[in-house]
């Protein structure tokens, strides 16, 4: 059966496969070395392109605040910042929880749509776990400044020590140390152990010495045996198998930092279903914000197609169908548990003087994407795409800003009642860690496979095998 | 151990997997063992092919899981009944529902770390050098778009010019003799 030429119908997208009316995951035409070519290529060029170094010097020029405020902060203290009783919880927990949270996307990609046998997502895994592990570093710099003595910030872990303290196991705080050092270490094991058989055929590729060099040691000696390849598939599939539980796990406990203390607007039992969808919510409009320049500018349209954002606009729009359920239950609770303390927060977080906070996450993270997510045409719409995941992260972070702020500064108390202010340290932080970010992610691009070679070479039509040893072309011709 | 010298074995080049998995199927009826397959990406047919079918993997996974959900509900409980008791809300020093949350971390923690250098070791990595790299067409392809099968020297039935015909007759793009 032979498929209509685009020459023939000039009505059919190439892109469209004509059996599902979906768009196809890979573009039609490539082959195994033009598979790596095409991604290997981009590391190997000898010719940074100069926009790389100007966004590196834009984004660096931004990441040196984390710099400049970490120094003062460490000559002057946390008092810099706008945290004060009531407000204790400033900037610093919203960005830890917002950082996190964007993370927890590239572990959904990698390890969960893994055990779903989604294949799409091999295109965008390996950047996906890159903004993960960059997420982690932004989001772990936060409780270890936090804690007011960093230089001591050791102490969290349990370590035989001369004062004889330990950790105190029954609070939160404490099994948020192990949650996201188990998370960050575990994501930097999958996502190198990912790039073993890649930089194996970068270091192949390789013209220059000190990159076969430095590529030949991160390959570790690959050389690509099947018995290798069956003990690397198999350990792939357990750590996927180990992310799963581990991701839905991390905020879960982070959401125990709120949910187990006794404040109005914290004490809930929705808080862990509803973090972990928020945070992936977060996390696919993060991948989309890197992955629609990164397809433009390196060319990669054929590897990451319609048919990639469309999904994870479908993705978007159940996590926050999730969110927006969490939302209204919420308002529903505060007035279905009669408490007259919850119904108070609600009101205030809603008409207090902080109410606007409220209205902007629920035109960003509701309004905004429920009125155009449900049309193919906005999910397949790559400019709005774009600016909507902006639109989503604004929201995401107003949904921590929500959950810190609008419940802390009037509790039961009037007498205690406060308001919060940040300063401009906090937004400097805030701001030098998006230039941190970019910074790691720029570095990343120029030195490791972006797109995950083998993974996108195991989806093309050539891999099917054949009894007897016919040749590839003729299988191409009957799968056709 | 075979000697470190002379011939490694014969590297058989093919274009396509369907190839590479019936030449291997042959060579396995035909009575070799010490064989192995080259693929730029995993290859599940070759394994068939090759009869291996179970690795390790899995119960290092096991064995590292176990060992830190032990080690982390233990260290816990250490910690607080006898080396550090405090008394928290009035509740059991032996709380061990909070204690579950540390101890499931570790045992992810564990796990996949054993996992990770499980498979590494048991894969024999990193090791740097290796004969097959020797072979003059095996780094431009290997990794990028061909398959190949190497019959190794010490195989009992190996025979440079037997096994080169036998490897010949399935008409691969080359048949190199790889050296140590």
């Amino acid at each position: 059966m032979a498929t209509k030429s685009p020459l023939q119908d000039p009505v059919v997208d190439p892109m469209i496969d004509p059996i599902t009316g979906e768009y196809a995951v890979i573009a039609p035409g490539h082959n195994f070395r033009s598979v790596t070519q095409k991604i290997a290529g981009i590391v190997l060029t000898g010719h940074t392109p100069l926009a790389w170094f100007g966004g590196l010097m834009v984004a660096g020029g931004v990441a040196t605040m984390v710099v400049i405020v970490l120094t003062w902060l460490f000559l002057k203290g946390v008092g810099i910042w706008g945290v004060t009783m009531p407000g204790a919880w400033g900037f610093a927990i919203i960005n830890f929880v917002w950082w996190i949270g964007i993370g927890h996307a590239g572990t959904l990609i990698s390890a969960i749509l893994l055990l779903f046998k989604q294949t799409w997502r091999n295109s965008i895994n390996r950047f996906a776990e890159a903004m993960t592990i960059f997420a982690v570093v932004c989001a772990g710099m936060f409780p270890l400044i936090h804690v007011g003595r960093p230089w001591v910030s050791y102490w969290l872990f349990p370590y035989p020590n001369t004062m004889n303290v330990w950790p105190q196991f029954r609070s939160p705080l404490a099994w948020d140390v192990f949650a996201v050092s188990t998370y960050a270490t575990i994501s930097i094991v999958f996502w190198y152990m990912g790039m073993i058989p890649d930089f194996g055929t970068l270091r192949d590729r390789a013209k220059m010495p000190l990159a076969k060099y430095c590529y030949g040691i991160l390959s570790l000696g690959w050389r690509g045996s099947t018995r290798h390849w069956i003990r690397y598939e198999t350990a792939s599939l357990l750590l996927a198998g180990l992310s799963t539980p581990l991701v839905l796990s991390v905020h879960t406990v982070i959401s125990f930092d709120f949910a187990v203390a006794a404040l109005a607007g914290w004490h809930t039992t929705i808080f862990p279903p509803y973090f972990v969808a928020g945070a992936v919510y977060s996390g696919f409009a993060m991948v989309l914000t890197l992955a629609i320049p990164i397809r433009k500018f390196y060319h990669l349209e054929d590897l990451v197609t319609l048919r990639h954002l469309d999904n994870m606009s479908k993705v978007m729009l159940a996590t926050g169908s999730i969110v927006a359920y969490g939302y209204a239950m919420e308002v529903f609770m505060s007035w279905y548990s009669a408490s007259h303390w919850e119904f108070f927060m609600m009101w205030n977080r809603m008409f207090g003087p902080m109410g606007w906070s409220y209205w902007v996450l629920i035109l960003t993270n509701i309004a905004i994407p429920q009125a155009t997510l449900w049309w193919r045409k906005a999910r397949v719409n790559v400019a709005w795409l774009f600016i909507l995941s902006f639109i989503i992260n604004i929201g995401m972070w107003f949904e921590r800003f929500v959950i810190v702020v609008t419940s802390l500064y009037r509790d039961y108390l009037p007498s205690s009642w406060g308001t919060f202010r940040a300063t401009k340290w906090d937004y400097c932080l805030f701001i030098g860690t998006w230039g941190l970010f970019t910074v790691l992610f720029l570095l990343f691009a120029r030195l490791a496979p972006m797109i995950p070679m083998n993974e996108i070479k195991m989806m093309l039509p050539q891999t099917k095998v054949r009894p007897g040893g016919a040749d590839a072309e003729t299988v191409i011709e009957e799968t056709a | 151990m075979p000697p470190r010298e002379g011939t490694y074995g014969l590297l058989a080049e093919f274009n396509t997997p369907s190839e590479l998995v019936h030449a291997t199927q042959q060579a396995r009826r035909a009575g070799y063992r010490r064989m192995e397959c080259y693929t730029p990406y995993p290859v599940e047919e070759a394994a068939e092919a090759l009869h291996f079918h179970k690795n390790r993997v899995p119960l290092l996974c096991l064995c590292g899981g176990l060992m830190g959900l032990t080690t982390a509900f233990l260290m816990e409980t250490w910690i607080a009944v006898w080396a550090y008791p405090l008394n928290i809300a009035g509740r059991p020093l032996f709380s061990w529902p909070a204690f579950i949350i540390p101890a499931y971390e570790w045992t992810i923690l564990f796990a996949g770390l054993s996992t990770f250098f499980g498979m590494i070791a048991l894969n024999g990595l990193p090791q740097l050098y290796h004969p097959v790299f020797n072979a003059p067409n095996f780094r431009d392809g290997a990794t990028t778009d061909k398959f190949f099968l190497c019959l190794e020297a010490h195989d009992p039935k190996f025979s440079l010019t037997e096994s080169r015909a036998f490897l010949e007759q399935f008409s691969p793009a080359s048949v190199v003799e790889v050296d140590h």
